[in-house]
């Protein structure tokens, strides 16, 4: 039966789209192979496009999907079988009809293909496509588009992937107690890289790439809704939210970067804040004495995101959870974050002494532009370009420096 | 069960005339040796590249042969040896050649065996 009012293709689109990655997860479980199980999927995802808005979304379309993708899976292979004349092979697929695996077991599938794509052995690009292909659903020519990244060399990196999968015996399923928290940690770091790699453009003249974005939202939420007592999977998604609400206001019409200080706060997803807010503190309770980093940056972008102006900001509450977060993770670019906050509370020259005594970013772009603001705030408009073009050399997005090289 | 070569790259030295510190190296290899008994199923110890000779047969089969004298790539680190392991998967032969001492300063290129057919 169509879902509410959505218009029925609408509404079809939605369910599969949602539905995708767990039914491709236990696809790859019973036929043991990626490919196999991404065209069995893409069939019945194609049959239940045509049919289900002329017919309705059936009462269990995952039952429906995960049925219609084992048969054609089992065509496929009996198709190969007879071109290999190795019969015998498929032979163990083709069971009775099994019933539609109960929700654990799909859970479980879910979890092994993501820790296989997230696998530390594959390169971090190679993790971040083939999420967005298989978790994500996303087409070969979507994640291209996505990485900006031509076609045919998007093809090869997921072919490769897959390969090394397969040929290097990379293992389908979830790693052991042992060493889950290094993995998962490594399954986090993907996401939040899709997640910047959309939000903050790093090249080009786009601020931002929605898709990117929002996949890697859905990937978060689809984590939490898996393993709802990782700390860091809750502070990541609480940091997520806490960002995008922000999303709408972040640039101009022409594309050019509005900062934290000059955006429309109403414009602000105020839904996104409540739930991110909510997290945070689900995140920090879980881990009283050694906070998540994930969290505490969260906890950050909510006293941003609570803020009812950007005067009201309370940056002796940011600094100190900047000094939180430099006990669990001492990195210089949260010190450089942290010194951006001083420069709020105590003057730019205070902010710019911090920044001084940071090591380690110089070739870090941000590093001079906000060196380069702090030195316009300053008056020193000599030294404030000399920052700007190093940031420049470095490759930061045009549309950022612009505004940087603007005074005040 | 897969089958992995676990390639080691280290400093180049002569294995056969180990001086005090390889001797303590040597010591390592023997305990992993005996710690992944159950894994390991073949493997050398190489001379070092000073002996190596690369050899090339100018315009393809049958034409000249070329020598020259050292290993195919001069790099800091150089291959002085290898393993080959059964393994479940890539996980266990990743785990496993962790614990060659040769990755501890050096590194190990795992690589997954073509089975037979």
């Amino acid at each position: 039966m169509p879902s509410g009012s959505a218009p029925p293709v609408d509404a079809a689109e939605r369910v599969v789209r949602a539905e995708y990655p767990r039914i491709l997860a236990t696809l790859i479980r019973v036929t043991g192979d990626v490919d196999t199980a991404q065209d069995a999927v893409q069939e019945a995802v194609l049959r239940a496009l045509q049919t289900w808005p002329r017919d309705g979304v059936p009462d269990e379309p995952r039952a429906w999907l995960t049925v219609v993708a084992r048969r054609c899976a089992i065509d496929g292979i009996r198709r190969d079988a007879a071109r290999d004349r190795k019969e015998g092979e498929a032979m163990w697929l083709l069971d009775d009809e099994p019933p539609p695996p109960p929700d654990s077991v799909v859970r479980d599938d879910l979890l092994r293909l993501v820790f296989t794509c997230c696998h530390p052995t594959l390169s971090m690009d190679a993790q971040v496509a083939l999420s967005l292909r298989t978790l994500g659903g996303l087409s070969t020519t979507e994640v291209a588009r996505a990485l900006l990244v031509p076609e045919a060399t998007m093809a090869k990196r997921l072919t490769r992937a897959k390969q090394k999968i397969r040929q290097a015996g990379i293992p389908y399923r979830v790693p052991p107690d042992d060493e889950l928290p290094r993995r998962l940690a490594g399954v986090l770091s993907t996401v939040y890289l899709m997640f910047n790699e959309g939000y903050a453009a790093g090249s080009g003249d786009d601020v931002l790439r929605p898709q990117l974005v929002d996949e890697a939202l859905r990937l978060g939420e689809l984590l939490y809704d898996l393993m709802p007592d990782e700390a860091s999977v809750t502070g990541l998604l609480a940091l997520m939210l806490l960002h995008d609400s922000r999303r709408d206001t972040r640039a101009h019409d022409d594309g050019s970067v509005v900062l934290l200080a000059d955006q429309d706060r109403a414009r602000w997803n105020a839904e996104e804040i409540r739930r991110g807010v909510e997290l945070v503190g689900e995140a920090l309770r879980r881990t009283p004495n050694e906070p998540d980093p994930y969290a505490v940056q969260a906890a950050i972008a909510a006293c941003h995101a609570l803020a009812p102006t950007y005067g009201d900001t309370d940056w002796s509450a940011i600094i100190s959870w900047y000094d939180v977060l430099l006990t669990v993770q001492g990195t210089p670019v949260a010190r450089l974050a942290r010194a951006a906050a001083v420069a709020e509370r105590d003057g730019a020259e205070a902010g710019l002494m911090c920044m001084d005594g940071i090591h380690g970013l110089d070739d870090y772009p941000w590093f001079h532009a906000s060196k380069a603001e702090l030195l316009t705030r300053l008056g020193r408009p000599d030294d404030a370009a000399d920052a700007a073009e190093r940031a420049a050399s470095l490759g930061l997005n045009a549309s950022h420096l612009r505004y940087i090289t603007r005074s005040r | 069960m897969p089958q992995y070569v676990a390639f080691i790259y280290s400093a180049d030295v002569d294995w056969s005339q180990p001086d005090e510190g390889q001797q303590a190296m040597m010591a390592e290899y023997g305990a992993f040796g005996e710690a992944a008994a159950a894994v390991i199923r073949g493997g050398a110890v190489l001379y070092p590249t000073a002996t190596a000779t690369t050899v090339r047969v100018s315009g393809g089969k049958g034409g000249d042969v070329l020598t020259t004298d050292g290993p195919y790539a001069e790099t800091k680190e150089v291959l002085t040896g290898f393993y080959i392991l059964e393994c479940a998967d890539l996980d266990e032969a990743v785990a496993t050649a962790a614990g060659i001492p040769g990755a501890w300063s050096g590194a190990v290129e795992v690589r997954p065996v073509i089975p037979r057919m």
